[in-house]
């Protein structure tokens, strides 16, 4: 019994060495926001180019914070173009390397049908018990949220009642679970084939804050790994954008 | 240096602690009692329900109780109906969450001081005619006072060190539930080193000098010693 469990487990890592031979794995962090798309970018590039990629998901402050200790991350997929321009300042990742793979959209949503109006009148409104945001400080859609809330002149007046999440997963959790009635979070992670899929949200206009630009680097772990640069690439091709798009993002002009 | 809002931090740590280790000792004791005497079939699924916050992610408990005290949830819609509102992002919500993450930390010292009196004491208590209330006041308590000292302070330093569950239904409101731990987390996160170091050092400190005090002054008893 015990031989034939060793020899199977022999067998598996012969098998995992020799796999390894033909492609590469890179491991990828990724803005918690763009976690939906890039699921399923990343399974159409394991097909197309035979390399497969692991995917983290986390807020942006926490990776470049853990980049900057000694993670064995290659490529940072942020939600803004603050952490991967410290990252390059910073010496941990590759100065040229980096662009612009998204533009997000901040959406004002309920888990509720009906709860948020079209024109997110509800905010000045009231009614509501608590309002959830990404934490400002560590993630660039809560600094987005802070800049809506500032241009409505709200953020005084609803300061108590704001809770924040440590990333824009918890943010939209909050949400979800019915704890907070509405929240900041990002229209990807409500939003399929063009709309938005479940409770009711106020899509935020542009000129209410400051376009949220999402850049993607090459960190100097990654340099050698052939699956980086492939991923890197094919994030840039047809299929990806495609993707892309569909979650709401725009793209880099 | 300690800025206000680190401060504040500290302070509301404290608060939550103190609470939640007051409701810890009234309900523990009468549990942690019942569960040293009884032969009741519930004794083994109740000490393993009390033990699981051992084992349990504080995440997993966070979750549930996020997900059980949101206005969908059982508890939430009970705490609705009473008037009370929901509990995740309240102070009261942070007390909750951390009486059922401490709850072994304070029951587990006291049943095994609890077990150690033994039934002569008692015995000898009730050919003297005293009431089982009383005895236990007064024959129970002080024999078992080295299991309330530790129950205390486990209880007390469990909950200050607390951070998975708080994360999960806290929200991060300063001077409501914005604890110690979330706050160094953020520090660090926010690549604040300086402002991690100092908090955290406070903790490493009081936690250091509690248990110092715990094993040094209290060694001549060995209930002192849970973790022996």
């Amino acid at each position: 019994m015990f031989k034939n469990i060793l020899f199977g487990f022999c067998l598996f890592l012969l098998a995992s060495i020799s796999q390894s031979s033909f492609a590469a794995t890179t491991i990828v962090a990724v803005a918690t926001n763009f976690s939906k798309p890039m699921t399923k970018i990343v399974a159409g590039f394991e097909k197309a180019t035979g390399h497969s990629a692991n995917l983290s998901f986390g807020s942006t402050g926490k990776f470049v914070s853990q980049m900057e200790n000694g993670s064995p991350f290659e490529i940072l997929l942020a939600a803004d173009e603050k952490g991967p321009e410290k990252l390059i300042k910073d010496g941990f990742a590759v100065s040229g390397s980096q662009f612009i793979y998204a533009v997000g959209k901040l959406v004002l949503w309920s888990a509720t049908p009906g709860y948020v109006d079209a024109q997110g009148k509800i905010l000045s409104a009231g009614g509501f018990k608590h309002l959830a945001l990404a934490d400002p400080k560590l993630a660039p859609y809560g600094v987005a949220a802070i800049e809506v809330l500032n241009g409505l002149k709200l953020q005084d007046k609803l300061q108590a009642l704001i809770v924040q999440g440590e990333s824009i997963a918890q943010a939209y959790q909050f949400v979800s679970t019915g704890n907070a009635e509405l929240g900041f979070v990002s229209l990807s992670q409500v939003y399929d084939n063009g709309k938005v899929s479940s409770g009711s949200a106020w899509i935020i206009p542009e000129e209410l804050h400051a376009p949220i630009k999402q850049a993607a680097v090459l960190l100097k772990n990654g340099v050698q790994n052939p699956a980086a640069t492939a991923l890197l690439t094919y994030l840039k091709s047809a299929p990806a954008l495609e993707i892309i798009k569909k979650y709401g993002y725009d793209l880099a002009q | 240096m300690l800025s206000s809002a680190d401060l504040d931090t500290l302070l509301l740590t404290f608060k939550v602690a103190g609470i939640a280790t007051t409701i810890l000792l009234l309900v523990g004791t009468p549990l942690a009692w019942w569960l040293t005497r009884t032969r009741s079939v519930w004794k083994g699924p109740i000490n393993a329900i009390v033990a699981l916050p051992l084992v349990l992610p504080p995440t997993v408990l966070g979750f549930y109780l996020l997900v059980l005290m949101g206005p969908t949830g059982a508890i939430g819609q009970l705490t609705n109906w009473l008037g009370l509102g929901t509990l995740p992002f309240t102070f009261y919500g942070l007390v909750v969450g951390s009486v059922l993450y401490s709850i072994p930390f304070v029951v587990q010292p006291l049943q095994t001081a609890f077990a150690m009196i033994g039934k002569q004491p008692l015995e000898a208590a009730a050919t003297l005619r005293a009431s089982p209330f009383d005895s236990f006041f007064s024959v129970v308590m002080p024999l078992a006072k080295p299991g309330f000292i530790t129950a205390t302070i486990l209880g007390f330093t469990h909950t200050v060190g607390e951070f998975g569950v708080v994360l999960m239904i806290g929200g991060n409101i300063p001077n409501k539930t914005r604890v110690v731990s979330v706050q160094i987390y953020n520090h660090v996160e926010a690549l604040e080193y300086t402002d991690a170091h100092w908090l955290a050092g406070c903790l490493l400190l009081f936690s250091f000098t509690v248990l110092l005090i715990l094993y040094t002054q209290l060694k001549a008893s060995t209930v002192t010693q849970p973790f022996k």
